[in-house]
């Protein structure tokens, strides 16, 4: 450390105009970054209002990014014929949060439970991968039938979805665990429940937080196609409503608003996975990407 | 000051419950079905003693199921016959009292050092405030004060290892079992940890079964050497070392003519096995 901090002190003319080139460097990299990310943007929707204003393609069918831009606008400022749009957004985020929290809740103690008990997941082991195999969202038609539109079988779907993701994640992440800390802990005298609590569910939370990163995606998934199969109010009926009305532009706008709210999930998990798992080692490649 | 004093006023007075630290492995066989489907015997009938408080290292080439034997003393693993006795009882679960070092780090990663060091008073439901402050203790004794908040990572391997000690002694454990702790570790930090792994062994004096694979290593710390022939492994010879204590310095022990002597007779013992060894490996791969 002293020795470092004594060379650099002995020559601090070449190394501060290092540092400074090495500034400069990184500064312009990340200018042509954001030049290159503006100039896609630019092209892709520039590209789509040209070729939708000069006829190459019908807007009538495709849309447009000005004429999605109005009707954005018109949504929030007039909602829809089922309430305003953001009841509409309130509930899709209501079905989607309540699911995405039942089925992680539920994948993670199911994971743990199979992942330390062989002949648990022995006997329950092929009925999960024979349910895992069935198209789930078809289930969505199921809830639909059992439960009514309400948001319930919204809430079902988005579970069942999460369920499975997040539950082959915290299994393999129990399997996982190093043998040596585990005959360590038993030795110390650990008993079976402060074995899960300090070594198994902190091990296997690597897995299962990277797990929750596609899970929320999927929890929209399932809310959106619930309310797309019966619904009175949510976004999934908004896009099936613009459909209808041949209004791609509706379908379009409602899309945006989706993905806003999955990119702020996902920032709200990133912030949970570094303060969970603030005791990693910084991975070589995180420190330079986003 | 005073209080170390106490501690080991208070370890004599009870010097006859120490007599539990006694470790007697006898008949020892262990037998295990391979995936292809056969029988394998890794140990066959193994036979010897650890008196309470000595220090006794087992050598043998590899694959001679040393770490074996270790799991069944510490009540991780069971025999397939034979009986492995602490303290005059058989060992049936995990045995009270025993620690656990392993060449691998067995540090969690997401505990911190003094979380690590924790681990065992919490586990026997110490109250928080003495299992803070006896881990505190320990984390001085191993040279670690100022690295409580420090994540294993972020720690070289000597300090990592230095975490595990104090994590395995803090139990004040009647017994030890150390499976090639410095194994991974290079030469000079291997023989500075050495030292301080008799010092701090000095203080409490538990039983220790010590596995290495340095024979050097092994007559310089222990006061039994068991030699481990390989598959099935079984006890070859068993010397006594009887270098006077305290050693001292691991390092300059070796300069002794009685260090040197005792080195070659059980080498000439061991030797044998390691080239016996070495050639069933090699005939394995030609």
């Amino acid at each position: 450390m002293s020795m470092t901090s004594t060379t650099t002190a002995a020559v601090p003319e070449s190394a501060q105009a290092s540092a400074a080139a090495a500034k400069r460097a990184a500064r312009r990299r990340i200018a042509s970054v954001w030049a290159g990310r503006i100039g896609l943007a630019v092209i892709a929707i520039g590209g789509w209002q040209a070729c939708t204003t000069w006829g190459v393609v019908d807007p009538f069918f495709f849309g447009q990014p000005s004429g999605i831009a109005k009707r954005l606008v018109d949504l929030f400022q007039h909602g829809t014929e089922f309430g305003s749009f953001y009841s509409n957004i309130w509930t899709t985020i209501q079905e989607a949060l309540i699911g995405f929290a039942v089925g992680a809740l539920a994948g993670v103690v199911f994971g743990v439970a199979l992942g330390q008990s062989r002949f648990l997941s022995d006997v329950l082991g092929p009925y999960i991968k024979m349910v895992n195999a069935i198209p789930r969202i078809v289930l969505g038609s199921i809830f639909i039938v059992a439960f009514g539109i309400g948001v319930l079988p919204k809430i079902l779907l988005a579970a069942v979805l999460v369920f499975f993701i997040v539950f082959f994640n915290a299994f393999q992440g129990v399997r996982e665990v190093d043998r040596n800390i585990l005959a360590n802990a038993k030795v110390l005298g650990a008993s079976q429940t402060q074995i899960i609590r300090h070594v198994i569910v902190p091990s296997a939370l690597t897995w299962i937080i990277a797990s929750l990163h596609s899970a929320f995606g999927f929890a929209i998934v399932g809310a959106l196609v619930g309310e797309v199969l019966g619904a009175q109010s949510g976004l999934g009926l908004v896009i099936k409503t613009a459909q209808n009305n041949f209004d791609p532009n509706g379908v379009f706008a409602t899309m945006l608003v989706i993905s806003v709210i999955v990119l702020g999930a996902e920032w709200l998990i990133g912030k949970l996975e570094r303060r969970l798992l603030a005791w990693r080692p910084p991975a070589p490649s995180e420190s330079n990407v986003l | 000051m005073a209080a170390v004093s106490n501690h080991t006023a208070s370890r004599r007075a009870d010097r006859a419950e120490r007599e539990d630290a006694r470790i007697e492995i006898s008949g020892l066989t262990k037998r295990f079905l391979t995936p292809g489907g056969e029988l394998f015997t890794a140990l066959r009938d193994v036979t010897f003693t650890v008196e309470p408080g000595q220090f006794c290292a087992v050598v043998g080439p590899t694959g001679c199921g040393k770490s074996t034997t270790l799991s069944m003393v510490s009540g991780l693993d069971r025999p397939s016959e034979g009986s492995v006795k602490v303290g005059g009882r058989e060992v049936d679960g995990i045995t009270d009292g025993v620690s656990f070092m392993f060449q691998a780090d067995a540090l969690l990663p997401w505990k911190t050092v003094l979380g690590n060091v924790l681990m065992g008073p919490v586990f026997r439901g110490v109250p928080k405030q003495e299992a803070h402050a006896s881990a505190r203790d320990w984390l001085r004794r191993v040279g670690l004060t100022g690295f409580e908040d420090r994540y294993p990572h972020q720690l070289s391997g000597g300090m990592r290892k230095r975490v595990a000690m104090a994590a395995a002694l803090i139990n004040e454990p009647k017994i030890l079992i150390m499976d090639e702790p410095f194994g991974a570790l290079d030469v000079q930090t291997k023989a500075i940890m050495s030292t301080e792994l008799l010092s701090l062994w000095e203080q409490i004096r538990p039983s220790v079964i010590f596995i290495t694979h340095d024979l050097d290593e092994a007559v310089a710390l222990a006061d039994r050497v068991v030699v481990m022939t390989s598959s099935p492994g079984s006890v070859k010879a068993v010397f006594d070392i009887d270098l006077p204590r305290p050693r001292g310095s691991v390092q300059e022990i070796r300069f002794q003519p009685r260090f040197t002597e005792l080195q070659h007779q059980i080498w000439d013992t061991l030797r044998e096995e390691v080239e016996r060894a070495y050639a069933r490996t090699a005939g394995g791969t030609a």
